[in-house]
């Protein structure tokens, strides 16, 4: 027997709709639940105090330092790295063979897990290098991690801006360089940004990597060779361990809720500087 | 060498960067790993599940075996759920609705993996302890928190290759009187299946590498899985539970199983690769 096509629209309509509403409760019930049982513990002492006790006590400060100074190092080193590449690939060469090259090792970096890349820091930083568990060893691994991020923002968005301001450019007498960073980047400014917003954002919640590359001392870290436990490490111990649930809910709700406003804003940020140019 | 050339050399070197670090990462990992697997033998190492690194037994068959299931595990929630998502979005829903509803499915990218496998321990595993049975730190904890995991992946590369069907495709469908659904399906998924199968093999990368979250909800034990309920330890998790305190020929059998994983996901990022360039 076949139904009536309209029929079946309307069923495959309320299959696919109650299957995304699924989706979506998943994810609300993930905000919802680490913002109600997380956020009560987030107070100001727990900001702005060292973790006491394995964690058990205390707050979390030392390891929102450790995860700025290793996210900061991070995004130094893969920023010019990343925006260069992107300038290479559509200002200066046609697409051919090493272009091709450039992008496939940019994807396929994208594609390599956590935990390879921290097989790779912990052989290459750590040991080779006697760089040991460190803010140093994490933040170039780190950077190795954000790379592609930062090459395929860039890239879309200095695509964006239109040939017209660089045509104009070079009728007004400016050499390419000129065009490139007077005009062009300054363009695509907005769209650069949001790659290193992402990349703040994944730097964050990243686990795997820092664990063998940057360790878990508890300490704040004073030089760049000192290990640093950063706060998504840190609600690692606290959750596998079970040392501590309202400071592990308390961890991961600063560190979701912080996550998920740095890529709402990277968002907002391209879907405006796209508006501008198309 | 005028002033235009050195710079253009400069930033080929900076372009080089991407390919230098995979090139890297790929030396150093086979660096380390490849003499136990010449010392032991690529046979007895992939084919034996006797793994007991301080005896000098290095057999991994357990936690390929593993990986494959907890994957193929999350393909069964993540595939339909994410396609059903892309369908809903690219081709049922109002432009407005789905301006608000993409970037909002995507957000589940940006949730840390240890959250996602927090919330498996607290929430997911007692509920399989209590009516599955078992441990509840199992195989299926595992294929259900990255089934979830993979979702962003799978929908957002799944509603661009939708939106990349041209819309005369569905027009002409629905002038020769078949419904919205018939086109989607007998006219746009064929149209759109390659970026699908990008979609899927990507996502099944993702499942294959993820690590904290299946150190977390997958229960980590060294045996074949018997069944759904038996806690599990992937080739992530054996790398990452390890490498803390190993040393020696133990450590080296660590990078050896990170050979094997990431010859695995070179393989699956090289098909996704392949299959979006024929298009």
């Amino acid at each position: 027997m076949r139904l009536d096509p309209r029929i079946t629209q309307t069923l495959a309509k309320a299959l696919l709709w109650t299957l995304t509403g699924f989706t979506l409760l998943i994810l609300i019930f993930i905000i919802v639940d680490i913002s109600i049982k997380g956020l009560p513990h987030v107070t100001a002492a727990f900001l702005f105090q060292e973790p006491h006790d394995m964690g058990r006590a205390g707050g979390i400060f030392s390891t929102i330092v450790s995860t700025a100074y290793i996210t900061l190092l991070a995004i130094l080193l893969a920023s010019p790295l990343g925006v260069g590449t992107a300038i290479y690939l559509t200002e200066y060469t046609r697409e051919g063979w090493a272009t091709r090259i450039i992008r496939f090792g940019a994807e396929c970096l994208a594609g390599v897990p956590s935990i390879i890349l921290g097989l790779f820091g912990f052989v290459l930083f750590v040991m080779k290098l006697g760089l040991g568990w460190s803010v140093l060893s994490g933040g170039l691994t780190l950077a190795i991690m954000v790379l592609p991020i930062i090459i395929r923002t860039s890239e879309e968005a200095i695509k964006a801006v239109p040939q017209d301001y660089r045509t104009a450019c070079y009728s007004l007498g400016m050499s390419q360089w000129q065009t490139i960073t007077r005009i062009v980047l300054p363009a695509a400014l907005p769209g650069i940004t949001t790659g290193i917003m992402l990349s703040v954002g994944r730097s964050l919640g990243e686990t795997a990597v820092l664990l063998f590359t940057a360790g878990a001392a508890p300490r704040t870290p004073a030089t760049l060779f000192d290990s640093g436990r950063t706060m998504a490490v840190h609600f690692y111990i606290l959750a596998r361990e079970g040392i501590s649930m309202p400071n592990a809910y308390a961890t991961a709700a600063i560190l979701m809720i912080s996550i998920l406003l740095i890529n709402l804003a990277a968002y907002t940020l391209m879907q405006r500087l796209m508006k501008r140019y198309s | 060498m005028g002033r235009g050339k050195f710079v253009e050399r400069v930033l080929f070197f900076l372009a080089l960067s991407s390919i230098g670090s995979l090139a890297l990462i790929t030396f150093f990992i086979f660096l380390e790993g490849l003499p136990l697997i010449l010392h032991t033998g690529l046979k007895d190492f992939v084919a034996s599940s006797h793994w007991a690194p301080t005896k000098g037994h290095f057999g991994i068959l357990a936690m390929i075996v593993s990986s494959i299931l907890v994957t193929l595990g999350a393909m069964v929630l993540g595939v339909p759920l994410g396609l059903a998502g892309a369908i809903t979005l690219a081709e049922f829903s109002p432009e407005r609705l789905k301006r608000i509803l993409k970037p909002t499915l995507e957000l589940l990218a940006g949730i840390p993996s240890v959250v996602y496998g927090f919330l498996g321990v607290i929430w997911l595993v007692p509920l399989i302890r209590i009516y599955l049975g078992g441990p509840g730190l199992s195989l299926l904890a595992g294929s259900l928190i990255l089934g979830i995991m993979i979702l962003p992946t799978v929908i957002s590369i799944s509603i661009d290759a939708l939106t990349a069907v041209p819309q005369l495709y569905r027009e002409g469908s629905i002038a020769l009187g078949a419904t919205r659904w018939q086109t989607v399906r007998r006219v746009v998924l064929p149209a759109a299946s390659s970026g699908i199968i990008t979609a899927i093999i990507l996502g099944m990368g993702r499942a294959v590498g993820e690590t904290m979250a299946v150190i977390m909800v997958a229960g980590n034990a060294l045996k074949l899985p018997t069944s759904v309920l038996a806690p599990v330890r992937t080739l992530t998790s054996n790398i990452a539970l390890e490498l803390g305190y190993a040393a020696g020929r133990h450590r080296e059998a660590l990078f050896a199983t990170g050979i094997v994983l990431f010859v695995i996901i070179m393989i699956l990022n090289l098909s996704a690769t392949l299959i979006t360039r024929r298009r």
